[in-house]
């Protein structure tokens, strides 16, 4: 079996176990009364139709109107979806380009780095949620379209793991062959893009993987104080006020957001699978968040 | 003018601290255009510092050191070193051949020059077949030809090598070591070559320079005076096996100090 089928059925298969997990609880629940079998312990969540429905029962609301007489709400979703989609490419590509230049702005200059990095290990602890409505008032004034605005918010989370493991992959050549770019007399800039870059190409791609999940999660809260009314960030809002009368349609945008998600990593993998030879990719991400989190180390130390 | 000049050249790692070492002290050194100086020693007497002051990686604590009746600083600006380190140091995304022609790249020199040069380079190490593979499909000895040949491409004026054959098993290495006089002959650059092998450094140099540690200087240069062009036959000479007596010797002088 090649690698590719074997990775899907495997993701198959633990979604079928997840599946089963909801339903085999939900029909616990239900056979029970809502307690642990056997005991009178309460179940911490309710198997009732109205906190979990049933699994199909998402998958059909997707195919019924969204309003009476409406249309799909697939298709509503997956039109809010790719209106917030646009915020976040923008996003992601505007974070990644700033996430990038501040790794060769701190590669270049350690004072810079000194400076800087702290403030933006910072910007990564203040909520997003905080954040946005300030870029929005500010825009307002400025009378930049707001879906431009909403690009900012998602750029906001994308930038940073694509500025620090940029950073590490640019450091990553080892000294001797530093020195034997100093033994051509190579311009900096030489050394940047005949040494540092492609050396840190491998350590760019599990970071732009995570910035475009971030992207999306950015731009779909910064949706909300924005109050865009096309995008799913208001889709889920307006599902998650009506939960207890119709859950499986804020399940549904979940479904649809994640959907959206992992498309946009998809694209990322692809195109880590045409720019970087199997033998130099860093397959699973945590050899991206490990290094990562080693560097936040020695950025707090 | 003289290829290489050293005079009172020291280097103090850590001045004024408690780490302070004194790796280098008060060399004098010179070579012709040509020369193969072998630098040989025990470990932590300051060979690699000694390379590293000549090719100006690392600047002098006192003295001076003149490359070609330049400063290092100028000689390197002006490309005229090569160098080979212990590990071959290739970027594991060009290939062979795209390898080599990194530095003409870097120097500027057109596409059609570049790959014609790195071509004749490869010829040279007898790689030439190889120029489509990637580093990591290349044995250890293979990879280190490679980097000769890299530091050979822009014909530089000075070799500096450092244990360049001190990771290979001895069969590739003698060869490795035929290979390098072949080349030396075919171009002329003259070699600074750091080892750890006395019959490696008798059987390729004109001078081998005895270096001790704490702080690291020359004891002693021997001068070998095998018949050229050396060969195989060079290592059953009977004044081969004399030369390496008198380097030995040199060594243990050291050591018992
Ligand atoms: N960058 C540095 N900072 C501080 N000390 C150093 C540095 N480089 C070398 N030294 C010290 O200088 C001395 C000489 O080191 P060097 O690497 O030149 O020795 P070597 O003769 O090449 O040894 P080996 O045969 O093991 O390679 C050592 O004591 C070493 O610890
Ligand atoms: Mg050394």
């Amino acid at each position: 079996m090649s690698p590719n089928a074997r990775r899907l059925l495997s993701f198959l298969g633990i979604l079928a176990v997840l599946i089963a997990m909801w339903e085999g609880y939900k029909w616990m629940g239900t056979a029970t009364g809502g307690v642990w079998p056997g005991t009178g312990i309460g179940l911490p969540v309710r198997t009732n139709e109205r906190s979990m429905p049933h699994t199909w029962d998402v998958v059909i609301a997707l195919l019924r109107p969204a309003r009476r007489g409406g249309e799909m709400l697939l298709l509503v979703l997956l039109r809010a979806a790719l209106f917030t989609w646009r915020s976040a490419l923008l996003g992601f590509v505007l974070g990644s380009a700033v996430g990038f230049g501040l790794g060769v702005l701190f590669v270049r200059s350690a004072l810079a780095e000194r400076g800087l990095m702290p403030h933006v290990v910072a910007s990564q602890t203040v909520p997003i949620l905080a954040i946005a409505p300030i870029l929005v008032v500010w825009a307002g004034r400025l009378n930049v379209t707001r879906w431009l605005v909403v690009a900012v918010v998602s750029a906001y989370l994308a930038f940073f793991p694509v500025a620090i493991n940029t950073l590490r992959g640019l450091r990553s050549p080892d000294a001797t062959a530093s020195e034997l770019m100093r033994s051509y007399a190579a311009t900096p800039n030489q050394v940047l893009w005949k040494l540092q870059v492609p050396a840190a190409l491998p350590y760019l791609f599990p970071a732009l993987k995570i910035a475009a999940t971030a992207s999306i999660i950015g731009a779909i809260v910064g949706e909300l104080p924005a109050s865009m009314p096309d995008g799913l960030g208001r889709a889920i809002l307006n599902f998650a006020a009506a939960f207890s009368a119709a859950p499986e349609k804020l399940f549904a945008s979940i479904l649809v957001a994640s959907l959206v998600g992992i498309g946009f990593v998809g694209v990322v993998v692809l195109a880590e699978r045409v720019l970087i030879p199997p033998s130099r990719r860093l397959e699973d991400l945590s050899e991206a968040a490990g290094p990562q989190s080693r560097t936040l180390k020695e950025v707090v130390a | 003018m003289s290829a290489l000049a050293l005079r009172g050249v020291g280097k103090v790692f850590n001045p004024g601290s408690d780490q302070e070492v004194r790796a280098v002290h008060g060399v004098d050194l010179s070579a012709e255009r040509g020369e193969f100086i072998s630098v040989i020693g025990p470990s932590g007497c300051g060979k690699s510092t000694l390379l590293r002051l000549i090719g100006d990686l690392t600047p002098p604590s006192s003295g001076t050191v003149l490359v070609n009746g330049k400063t290092p600083a100028r000689a390197r600006l002006d490309r005229d070193y090569g160098m080979v380190f212990q590990s071959a140091t290739l970027l594991e995304w060009r290939r062979v051949q795209a390898n080599v022609e990194l530095p003409l790249e870097i120097m500027g020199m057109d596409a059609a020059e570049r790959s014609r040069q790195a071509a004749a380079m490869l010829e040279l190490v007898q790689l030439d077949r190889f120029a489509n593979h990637y580093p990591w499909q290349l044995s250890g000895g293979m990879q280190q030809r490679v980097a000769i040949a890299r530091a050979l491409a822009f014909k530089p004026s000075i070799l500096l090598m450092d244990e360049p054959f001190g990771a290979l098993d001895e069969m590739t290495r003698e060869r490795m070591q035929s290979e390098l006089l072949r080349i030396r002959a075919e171009t002329g650059t003259t070699v600074v070559f750091v080892t750890h092998s006395i019959p490696e450094a008798v059987f390729l140099s004109t001078r081998v320079v005895i270096m001790s540690p704490r702080p690291g200087t020359i004891t002693e240069v021997v001068d070998i005076d095998l018949p050229e062009p050396r060969s195989d036959d060079t290592r059953e000479d009977q004044r081969f096996f004399e030369l390496l007596t008198d380097v030995r010797e040199g060594l243990r002088a050291v050591e018992d100090s």
